[in-house]
């Protein structure tokens, strides 16, 4: 019934490799929890088209390079901007109507979003994917010696790295994260400093879902271009961002890493259950500490 | 008061749900039931939609002094759907055949609401053995592939062409375990070794720590038996990890050449498959899948071949015997040997299963290849008595020993 | 005052009349698909109309239950009304489980536990050999009911699945109508005071979660007797999204409004089953104008629409209903 087939300890290169390798999908699910924590825990929106939005991005690097010749590297910044811009579209014409309301109401109306968006898509483009290739500086890879490691993978790491430093820097640490921890604890009291809060706002959700399409650029050239590849990832991304803790950047970065190596880890032991031991963890934390282990209590 | 209005309401708005349609009596009604939108569709979709439309077209469009009608749904991929739509088509719209149905779990789902209510039900899309095996039904052809071809096609030639070690990254679900049986079953019986298996679950996009522990196997040949997005995501993920490079294989038991397509023949050339069909074969299939291109900007599956073939034999045996019951007109089929520009010398079996030949293919380097759609060069015809011959006893009821 | 008791009378009669002669104009199994999904709406309702709280993992009990009833019909060979009770005790045993466990958090995070239980449930649904994994458990046998009515009668099967909703719909009814009902409304309405009054309110919550996953079963066994079926989309969280969907369009917290909500997305899907991907983004679309215009749902908004055209006529007070019809804040 459950069937157990690796129990065996594999030799420990191999163990290392299967955790490099769960440490390098770690990174991505880090960077993609990433605009999920800075939106909610900014904003108080469950932005459940976070999937959709990744999957733009990629779709968005897919179109640079078939329709303008863009390739790789330039997609990495204009398909961030571009979807930012939708994001933007969307916090201006939709989201800001139900700031006032439960936050669940948010959830149901980026829900909503995310079907009409990858709806459209699939009429479109059905869901075999498109291809897309690594780009040429970062093809083959390097023998570790326990194994092989491509050179794309290592990228992804550094990058992934990078964002979230990025981000969690600028939010933390400068001026400008200061207005908008500021701005979010209390509006009126910021606004009457003469900061413009609702250009904030709308720039943060942009900001998060640019973070989404960045994600999704990386995603192109190992992942499929298909239209399903959000609603793949979006429940895992919320398990990190659960587990986190909703409001904090820290916590997704850190409970991103740590969940691609228990995936790993699993995927040797137990690969039926891979998909799902996130989920057991989600439920163990919530049940124990449910602001999630870096977050505070709302 | 309240109350009241918002009941009348309710009430008036459960008269949304659709009223009895017209009982065709006078026509013969196909229903085209597969993937519109989601995993499945390009390799059956509208283009099936399509084949079938220009087989009735070739036909003439009329039998036997009746009108001839197609009709088409989206099951979605899912059992529930597909049976809900079958139902209805066969109680309520007067569909006498329903054709295609991608997706094994549908298609088992739909051969039983067939077989109980006498109907006509021709495969083409779905791949499972025991749509003529255990769960076979008298009114029921299965005219494209199935697991036993694929496992016969691929396993056997390549381990005769000395991929002898195997290892299995199969999806983990039912047809996948399937697909996986089959193959290692004709693996083991011309000689080879199964080294090792990991499943993984199904809609996984990373597959990275699944090759890591195939490469760690050292098997000759890594069997995907997977299907849709996921073979196209190990097969690219293994590009990126030098699997080919480090000196083992792929051999890809359910693919199609929309995959192939979609992958790009760098990231999938050398790959080995067993189709029924690839347009560029013969001057008969370059015809015929001009006319389909026409239409659909694109080439055709063996899927939406399958169709058209299924549909005019179908057609043609209702001529013959002058009724569309669906047991008289299947036992014509039967009857009958399939000739057309797919399939040479087809005959089906008791247990509704067409043998026809398989072809093993091998995708062709991008240097080899002179643009869109020229992936395949054939390298051997697998002969229908091969291809479709059973690892055991025919477990079908029909076929009493 | 007593003119209201005779129209609400009036109205109940219609609908029953209409529900008795719908086999001979509409497709049953359409009906019955309804009926079944308007059940599951309702017992979702309980939860969220009427605690609050929004479950995001209610395809649990639906789906167990389905699989629970169709197994024990068609390998065990129970009759049809025990492989029912099989399924529903099921479901309200795991309605406790998850109840216990989830109970103590409230919003968000109620959400989420729910969901992390559910994915759970569909794993172990996906691994376990008597699901058949994306087969499913097929050719379920109706069987004959207490012995005597035979249930593969489409006219029959569609008179019990009427039955089946009536008698779980009056169960739903009379629960928010006595005064188990009244207390679990005060609790909504300011949980530290009726805790100051004595009442264990996490006790009460519990019981509305069980009695909502036990309806919910009973919803999913009798739709794996109407379609002989039981898949893995039964337990998939898209199933849970789209009872959230059916009672958001019907009316939150309203009575009728989870089943006006079933009628019209069972219509909708059949309707639109031509349209293939366009039906994804159309119940997108649906989702994103119940949020931002039509939060009170069709039911709430038709509900207020009544009780203002009646304010405006007598001078009375407005009407005790406006409560209910408002809906989640």
């Amino acid at each position: 019934m459950f069937e157990f087939s690796h129990l065996s300890i594999p030799p420990a290169p191999a163990l290392f490799a299967q955790l490099l390798v769960g440490l390098i999908n770690g990174a991505f699910y880090a960077m993609l929890s990433l605009g999920l924590a800075v939106i909610f825990g900014l904003l108080n929106i469950i932005n459940f088209a976070h999937g959709a939005q990744y999957m733009l991005g990629a779709f968005c690097a897919w179109f640079l390079l078939n329709a303008l010749g863009l390739g790789y590297w330039p997609a990495l910044v204009l398909a961030p901007l571009i979807v930012g811009l939708v994001g933007i579209a969307i916090e201006r014409l939709l989201l800001r109507h139900i700031y006032r309301l439960d936050p669940l109401y948010g959830l149901l109306l980026t829900f909503g979003l995310a079907l009409i968006i990858e709806g459209v898509f699939r009429q479109q483009y059905g869901s075999s994917g498109q291809p897309y290739a690594i780009p040429p500086e970062l093809r083959g890879g390097r023998n570790l010696g326990f194994m092989f490691l491509p050179n794309y993978r290592a990228w992804v790491i550094f990058a992934s790295l990078a964002v979230c430093l990025a981000t969690w820097f600028t939010i933390e640490r400068t001026r400008l994260g200061a207005y908008l921890r500021a701005a979010t604890e209390n509006p009126v009291l910021v606004q009457a400093f003469g900061i413009n809060v609702p250009r904030m706002i709308t720039l943060t959700y942009g900001a998060g879902v640019a973070l989404a399409a960045l994600a999704g650029v990386m995603a192109a050239p190992i992942y499929q271009v298909s239209p399903l590849m959000g609603s793949n990832i979006i429940i895992v991304v919320f398990a990190v961002v659960v587990i986190g803790g909703m409001g904090s950047i820290l916590g997704a970065i850190v409970s991103g890493f740590a969940l691609g190596l228990v995936e790993g880890l699993t995927k040797v032991f137990y690969p039926e259950a891979s998909n799902t031991v996130i989920f057991i963890i989600m439920a163990l934390v919530l049940l124990v500490k449910p602001a999630g282990l870096f977050g505070q209590a709302r | 008061m309240r109350f009241a209005i918002a009941t009348i309401a309710a009430a008036v708005l459960a008269l949304a749900v659709p009223a009895v349609a017209e009982i065709s009596g006078d026509v013969v009604k196909l229903g085209v039931l597969n993937d519109m939108s989601s995993l499945y569709a390009d390799i059956s979709g509208p283009g099936s939609v399509e084949a079938a439309r220009m087989a009735i077209a070739d036909f003439g469009g009329v039998v036997n002094g009746k009108k001839i009608e197609l009709i088409s749904a989206d099951h979605q991929n899912k059992p529930d759907v597909g049976s809900a739509i079958a139902n209805q088509w066969f109680d309520n719209d007067g569909v006498d055949a329903i054709v295609d149905v991608p997706t094994s779990s549908v298609a088992l789902a739909v051969q039983q609401i067939a077989r109980t209510k006498g109907k006509v039900f021709l495969i083409s899309g779905a791949a499972s053995s025991d749509l003529t095996g255990k769960a076979c039904s008298p009114t029921s052809v299965h005219w494209t592939y199935d697991t036993v071809a694929l496992a016969n096609g691929t396993g056997s030639a390549v381990v005769k062409a000395g991929g002898d070690t195997w290892f299995f990254l199969t999806a983990d679900y039912a047809f996948g375990h399937a697909l996986e049986r089959d193959t290692a079953k004709v693996v083991e019986a011309n000689g080879g070794k199964v080294l090792g298996k990991v499943r993984a679950p199904l809609n996984t996009s990373d597959f990275s720590s699944f090759l890591l522990q195939a490469q760690a196997s050292k098997a000759k040949i890594i069997g995907l038996a997977n299907a849709g997005g996921d073979t196209i995501n190990s097969i690219k993920q293994a590009g990126e990890f030098g699997v080919v490079e480090g000196g083992q294989k792929l051999a890809g038991l359910l693919v199609f050449i929309t995959d192939i397509h979609s992958l790009g023949l760098p990231a999938a050339h050398g790959l080995q498959l067993t189709e029924a069909f690839y347009w560029d074969q013969n001057d008969q299939t370059r015809a015929w899948s001009k006319r389909f291109f026409d239409k659909m900007k694109r080439q055709p599956s063996m899927v939406q071949a399958g169709v058209y073939g299924a549909v005019t034999h179908y057609l043609s045996a209702i001529k013959a015997t002058g009724s569309d019951d669906g047991l008289t007109v299947v036992k014509q089929m039967k009857d009958t040997p399939v000739n057309d520009f797919m399939t040479k010398n087809g005959k089906i079996r008791e247990d509704g299963r067409l043998v026809r030949d398989m072809y093993l293919f091998e995708v062709k380097a991008p240097s080899e290849s002179k643009g869109a759609w020229d992936y395949y060069k054939q390298i051997a015809v697998i002969p229908g008595e091969e291809a479709f011959k059973l690892p055991g006893p025919n477990e079908c009821p029909l076929v009493k020993g | 005052m007593m003119q209201d008791v005779r129209w609400v009378w009036i109205g109940a009669a219609v609908l029953l009349a209409l529900a008795l002669a719908a086999p001979w104009y509409v497709y049953p199994v359409v009906v019955m698909e309804a009926l079944c999904f308007a059940l599951f709406a309702c017992a979702f309702n309980l939860l969220i109309g009427y605690v609050g709280l929004l479950s995001f993992g209610h395809a649990a009990f639906f789906g167990s239950a389905a699989y629970i009833t169709a197994h024990a019909v068609k390998v065990w060979g129970l009759p049809p009304e025990l492989g029912i009770l099989a399924g529903v005790a099921v479901a309200a045993i795991l309605g406790t489980v998850f109840g216990w466990l989830a109970i103590r958090r409230q919003g968000i995070y109620f959400a989420m536990v729910t969901l992390a239980l559910a994915q759970m449930v569909y794993f172990v649904a996906l691994q376990v050999p008597f699901t058949h994994g994306e087969d499913g458990i097929q050719a379920v046998p109706r069987g004959r009911l207490f012995s005597v009515i035979d249930l593969d009668d489409t006219l029959a099967m569609y008179y019990f699945v009427l039955a089946v909703f009536l008698l779980g719909f009056a169960l739903i009814v009379r629960t928010i109508n006595s005064p188990f009902g009244q207390v679990i409304k005060a609790i909504r309405e300011n949980e530290p005071r009726a805790l100051s009054l004595g009442y264990h309110a996490d006790h009460y919550k519990l019981v509305v979660f069980i009695l909502s996953a036990a309806l919910s079963g009973l919803a999913g066994s009798v739709k794996s007797l109407v379609f002989q079926l039981a898949t893995l989309t039964d337990v998939e969280w898209t199933m849970s999204g789209w009872v959230v969907l059916m009672t958001l369009v019907g009316g939150l917290g309203t009575v009728l409004g989870p089943v006006v909500g079933a009628f019209f997305l069972v219509a909708m899907q059949h309707y639109l089953a031509q349209l293939g991907s366009w039906v994804t983004v159309v119940q997108g679309i649906i989702f994103v104008f119940c949020v931002l215009v039509f939060r009170r749902g069709i039911v709430g908004v038709i509900a207020t629409y009544a009780v203002s055209r009646r304010a405006t006529q007598a001078e009375g007070p407005p009407a005790v209903g406006g409560a209910a019809a408002r809906g989640a804040p």
